[in-house]
């Protein structure tokens, strides 16, 4: 919960997290020491000088660590874990829904452990959903269209297997598609700049929800022009947010076209932990602006109502999470972390 | 690597400015991702770096290609050897550039495309940011749609942006009419849409918006890849001797908290 300076209290959904394990005993190969140093690069030239980690740290972090970096020292009062396997970079995963699911056991309720699939894997990915649904319940998915595997250097959502895939999704009440569009790894000709696959999928399956990681970025317009038309896409902030503290101008820019375009109710905030923490990003958020020349420009500006929205409300309804309830349930139940 | 400023590696260092990142629109030599220069008689060397083992192998192709063609323009060049460094695809981008093959031949396998398609959309976005920038600056100065609207290349020829932000980019925005849109009648009109349409007063601000969203796009990749190239080109032993210590980089990025407060914080 995030305690505003006049006594709000503000019930904070962290729609991006990942329990990752980059540390060099779980890497493949370069490629996956590339990998963690890449994110290690994000952290370090976005991050304020104050929370900035050492890079062993970053590479491997303990289940206390981000129990606190969230919910202790951190405002979240949920968070959602997005599974990015990279099966071809690391030995058991970067990210690893068995591994997330442990640690998320600790505190029940705080945690929302998303799964992943790769259509490509064909009948085997409709029985990874079968089991992610049985053993898990997972009630959502981040799909990483970029990931290599074997030859294949990535894999579109209008793929026929993946909407095989979808299909069943759907059919198992696996509603929230958290679709990575933004920096990608190795973006060759054919997917540079495209976020039109995410419309078609948006188009031909109503009942799911879209979750675009990144707003798209570098590709806002394209994005916009397709949120817009579909009700059922949405924004998520991570990647864009870090850039209120380097370069606040330009943030307000993002989220002035975001606000334009998509309204107040379909963006979501996620810190991308633990590229960042959500203490500094959201207090800062909090405490943000948009500049009057860029307010009048697009006719918006960030009340404490949408910054609530933003901050958990929307990510709340889409998971179905009663905030009430789980407010009473929090105040009864503090986070546990072990004894320092 | 310190920029050179004297002499024939000058000479190349002029002829490297002309190459672009596609994706940013901006130097490479402004970029920080020439690394290295070796001049002996008439063969260049060039190395380059990009800010992740990861960028794009079609914008390295693009880059890789574009110094060994203006290097070799200069008259007292006879042989150019590119050498893209610490990247996934380094050799294959490499082994290309200098042999004079053709991008989709090497990443055939990646199936890494055309390289046109890449740089028609890449040359409408430069001229879109390029295009931005002036009339921003434009209307700084005084400036109404009207007027914007009639501007003649001649009369863009004749304007004065003195100390504005936008004025670096005034003979950047000219240069792209002229050798792509191929506009060089003094009586064209100055400010037209990619495909050639005349703007007016009603359309200008749309126009403007559609702008601003490329420009937006441009910035996320170039405050990321700087960020991105600092990050991973501060050496890093010495990052890691003296984490605390403020370097170049940190001053740029804005992140050196003022004296006093670093002082309270001890």
């Amino acid at each position: 919960m995030y305690k505003t300076a006049d006594g709000r209290e503000i019930f904070v959904v962290d729609a991006h997290t990942h329990f990752w394990d980059g540390s060099p005993e779980n890497q493949r190969n370069i490629h996956g020491k590339q990998f963690i140093d890449c994110f290690y690069a994000y952290h370090s030239a976005l991050s304020p000088p104050e929370e900035k980690w050492e890079k062993s740290r970053f590479e491997k972090y303990s289940e206390d660590d981000i129990y606190r970096d969230l919910f202790v020292d951190g405002p979240d009062d949920m968070a959602i874990i997005q599974t990015t396997v990279l099966g071809d970079f690391y030995k058991t995963g970067f990210g690893c829904i068995e591994r997330s699911s442990r640690m998320a056991a600790r505190n029940p309720g705080r945690f929302i452990v998303n799964g992943a699939f790769d259509p490509r894997d064909g009948e085997k990915a409709l029985e990874y959903i079968h089991y992610m649904k049985e053993t898990h319940d997972i009630t959502g998915v981040k799909l990483y269209t970029a990931e290599w595997h074997g030859d294949s250097r990535g894999w579109k959502l209008t793929d026929p297997a993946a909407y095989r895939c979808f299909e069943l999704c759907e059919k198992l009440g696996i509603r929230n598609m958290h679709v990575h569009k933004g920096p990608t790894i190795i973006p060759l000709s054919k997917d540079s700049f495209s976020v039109g696959d995410v419309d078609d999928a948006a188009t031909d399956f109503q009942g799911l929800n879209w979750i675009v990681e990144h707003c798209g970025l570098p590709r806002l317009d394209d994005f916009c022009w397709i949120a817009v038309q579909e009700t059922n896409v949405f924004g998520g902030l991570a990647v864009a947010l870090p850039f209120i503290h380097t370069r606040p101008r330009y943030f307000a820019e993002v989220i002035a076209e975001l606000l334009f375009w998509l309204g107040p109710d379909k963006i979501l905030f996620g810190s991308d932990y633990a590229i960042w923490t959500p203490k500094w990003l959201v207090e800062r958020f909090w405490n943000f602006q948009i500049p009057e020349d860029i307010a009048a420009e697009r006719g918006v500006q960030l009340t404490d109502e949408i910054k609530e929205k933003i901050l958990g409300l929307n990510a709340a309804r889409l998971y179905g999470i009663d905030v009430d309830a789980k407010r009473r349930d929090f105040a009864d139940h503090p986070v546990l972390i072990a004894a320092e | 690597m310190e920029v050179p400023t004297t002499g024939k590696a000058a000479a190349v260092w002029a002829r490297l400015a002309r190459v672009a990142d596609p994706e940013l629109d901006e130097p490479v030599t402004e970029l920080g991702f020439i690394e290295r220069l070796c001049l002996q008689k008439g063969a260049v060397e060039v190395d380059f770096r990009l800010p992740t083992y990861w960028c794009s192998p079609n914008f390295a192709f693009l880059m890789a290609e574009g110094i060994r063609r203006e290097v070799a323009a200069l008259p007292w060049v006879g042989q150019v050897r590119v050498r893209l460094l610490d990247h996934l695809f380094a050799d294959k981008v490499n082994r290309g550039v200098n042999e004079g093959l053709a991008f989709g031949t090497i990443f055939a396998e990646e199936e890494g495309g055309d390289l046109e398609e890449l740089r028609a959309i890449f040359a409408e976005k430069a001229f879109q940011r390029r295009q931005e920038a002036v009339i921003l600056a434009l209307r700084r100065a005084g400036m109404g749609a009207d007027e914007i609207c009639r501007m003649t290349l001649g009369g863009l020829g004749r304007v004065r942006l003195g100390e504005d932000p936008g004025a670096a980019e005034l003979p950047r925005y000219r240069a792209i009419l002229r050798e792509t849109l191929r506009a060089v009648d003094p009586g064209d009109p100055a400010f037209v849409t990619w495909g050639g349409e005349a703007l007016t007063p009603e359309t200008l601000p749309d126009h403007m918006a559609r702008l601003r969203a490329v420009r937006i796009n441009m910035e996320f990749n170039g405050a990321l890849c700087r960020g991105l190239q600092a990050a991973r080109y501060r050496t890093q032993p010495e990052a890691e001797a003296a984490p605390d210590q403020p370097e170049l980089i940190d001053f740029i990025l804005n992140r050196v908290p003022p004296r006093e407060a670093a002082a309270s914080r001890l």
